[in-house]
């Protein structure tokens, strides 16, 4: 099975290349901003939130906008790589009903362009840690590690959404207001150390948070979260994968009764 | 017929689609239906029980109504879809153009349409860069090489699909309808690239609503009705009369098959043909009969004419009639006169 994977990426890699080309310039060929929106865009967000929660949050602590940052950060790949994601496989039904090719190569082009999206974002994260005097150590290189399981997450999710939206058209509408649901859950702006422990499991179970955990601790505490922080983030990320994979291996052939 | 293995076989295959409350209402009406128990589906058999086997270099033709299950049928065979029902057995790479004109993005450029349309049909990269200038020559289109796609004509759009489609070499190739696409003098070039592609040894499967199209290519047919298969033979001719008898009958007719019908039919025809012919030829000899005897008569009576004016001359010099002359047929002679 993993080399008939490997083999259909190789013979369809010209195929996902032009996907993956189609995608970039239908986002940002006819906006004079561009890119630059994408990056511009959680920055008004930061700052939003850093003139809003400061006065609550940011007193007692250091680095506040690094904090917020770190959360801003990793939850808006989470947000942008799902929700567009949702929509991949339906916008390409035109396609998939005509021509068989594997249908996960329409929700990998999005998520290739989502992450390079995250990636410039990441570069201005770490200006803007310089600028918060935030100590840079070789440990920032264990961010790879995250940055990869919340790859494999998203591609997960966006699989199972993306299959359902095929089904249930209102997926789109309801999956927002989770996504809403999960920012106030996902201690963006706000730290959990005071809650009682049955809170503090509820936010260990959220894949999202766990992940902007990981950040945090690299980045502002400088230590290296334990082995259990990395076992869970890739349980969460092959659970999420394993789930996606096999929806999308049972109904392969059945999506095209539903569009 | 001495392949042992077709190189495509279809045994038995029966596709069913769901209609009713299965698509289109969301989850929330969805969860609403399940609990009041007002959740509603029927069965829709698009094809039922369709079987036929192809060789190396055979092609075939579909003839059949509007929702006969041909597209859904070719869908199976493309492995776009799986059937319900039976199996599909392909021994080769297959190229399904189905519905050309969709599938296109509106915002790219031709080119870069061109270049993903080739990634779907499964050319490289490589292979693109080099023929892409033939494609675009072919389209006739070189002039509108860097507009957006939305901005073509709809004939525009299926000629470049077809360009772009005529350069894959499979073994089994699906055309749905794609042979008649664009004006006539584009419609006249795509056809001989077609044949083409055809003589390069590519067995075919062909669904066209011209049944002198497929008479005039095929060497097998497949004739589906609702589904059903109402036959596949290599009696090309033949079923394709059947085939157009039944479109001339009144609605309600049950479509059928029947070479023995048909060849008693065309043989009773030719039959009476011929002696309509026979008629023709007798009425014909009358005709000449009669107009010779006309002629005939003419001459006769020109000549009488000619001895009156004799005659008449002869009067004339001589003054009065000679004796013995009978009076009587000396005026009779002025009367026919």
């Amino acid at each position: 099975m993993k080399r008939n994977f490997m083999q259909n990426l190789k013979k369809h890699r010209f195929l996902f290349e032009e996907l993956v080309k189609r995608d970039f310039k239908k986002k940002y060929k006819r906006t004079v901003l561009g890119m630059w929106w994408s990056m511009l865009s959680p920055l008004l967000m930061l700052l939003v939130m850093k003139v809003v929660f400061e006065q609550f949050f940011g007193r007692t602590m250091n680095h506040y906008t690094t904090y917020l940052f770190c959360g801003l950060l990793t939850f808006n790949w989470f947000s942008e790589s799902t929700n567009s994601g949702m929509c991949s496989l339906f916008a390409n039904a035109a396609i998939f009903t005509k021509v068989n090719v594997p249908k996960y190569l329409f929700l990998f082009s999005v998520n290739v362009q989502v992450l390079i999206n995250f990636a410039l974002t990441l570069l201005v994260f770490f200006v803007f840690c310089a600028l918060d005097h935030v100590q840079f150590t070789w440990k920032f290189f264990c961010l790879l590690y995250p940055i990869a399981t919340l790859l494999v997450f998203n591609i997960g999710i966006g699989m199972v959404l993306s299959a359902l939206f095929i089904f249930f058209r209102d997926i789109d509408y309801l999956w927002r207001v989770f996504l809403q649901l999960l920012m106030y859950g996902s201690a963006i702006f706000y730290t959990v150390e005071k809650m009682s422990p049955k809170v503090q499991i509820a936010f260990a179970c959220n894949p999202v948070y766990r992940h902007i955990a990981y950040f945090r601790e690299i980045v502002l505490n400088g230590t290296v979260p334990s082995m259990e922080t990395h076992l869970t983030l890739l349980g969460f990320a092959v659970a999420a994968f394993a789930v996606g994979a096999w929806m999308y291996r049972h109904y392969n052939t059945r999506f095209l009764y539903y569009v | 017929m001495s392949n042992p293995s077709p190189i495509l076989d279809c045994s038995s295959v029966s596709i069913r689609y769901m209609v009713g409350d299965f698509k289109n209402i969301g989850l929330k009406e969805w969860v609403v239906r399940r609990l009041t128990g007002r959740y509603k589906v029927a069965e829709f058999w698009a094809d039922k029980d369709v079987s036929f086997a192809l060789n190396h270099g055979d092609m075939l033709g579909i003839i059949g109504t509007n929702g006969a299950g041909k597209s859904t049928l070719l869908k199976a065979i493309a492995g776009i879809m799986e059937p319900t029902l039976g199996k599909v057995v392909r021994r080769g790479k297959i190229a399904a153009l189905l519905e050309l004109g969709s599938g296109f993005d509106g915002d790219l450029t031709i080119k870069e349409n061109a270049y993903l349309r080739g990634a779907m049909l499964g050319y490289t990269r490589a292979f693109m860069d080099e023929t892409y200038p033939s494609i675009i020559e072919f389209s006739g289109l070189k002039e509108f090489e860097d507009r957006p796609f939305k901005q073509l004509s709809s004939g525009m759009k299926s000629r470049l699909a077809f360009s772009i489609a005529s350069f894959v070499k499979p073994e089994i190739l699906i055309l749905d309808e794609v042979l008649s696409v664009g004006d006539g003098a584009f419609r006249t070039k795509s056809e001989a690239k077609m044949r083409e592609i055809i003589k390069g040894g590519a067995t075919t499967i062909l669904v066209s609503h011209s049944v002198g199209q497929i008479r005039a290519l095929c060497n097998k047919v497949l004739w589906l009705d609702k589904g059903r298969q109402i036959v596949f033979t290599d009696d090309v001719q033949g079923a394709c009369d059947s085939y157009e008898a039944f479109l001339r009958s009144p609605p309600g007719t049950y479509p059928k098959f029947d070479p023995a019908e048909i060849a008693a039919k065309r043989a009773a025809a030719k039959a009476e043909a011929e002696r309509q012919a026979a008629e023709r030829r007798r009425q014909e000899e009358e005709r000449r009969r009669k107009a010779a005897e006309a002629a005939a008569e003419l001459a006769r009576l020109r000549a009488d004419s000619a001895k009156l004016a004799e005659v008449r001359r002869i009067l004339k010099g001589g003054g009065r009639v000679p004796a013995g002359a009978p009076a009587g047929s000396a005026s009779k002679i002025v009367n026919a006169k």
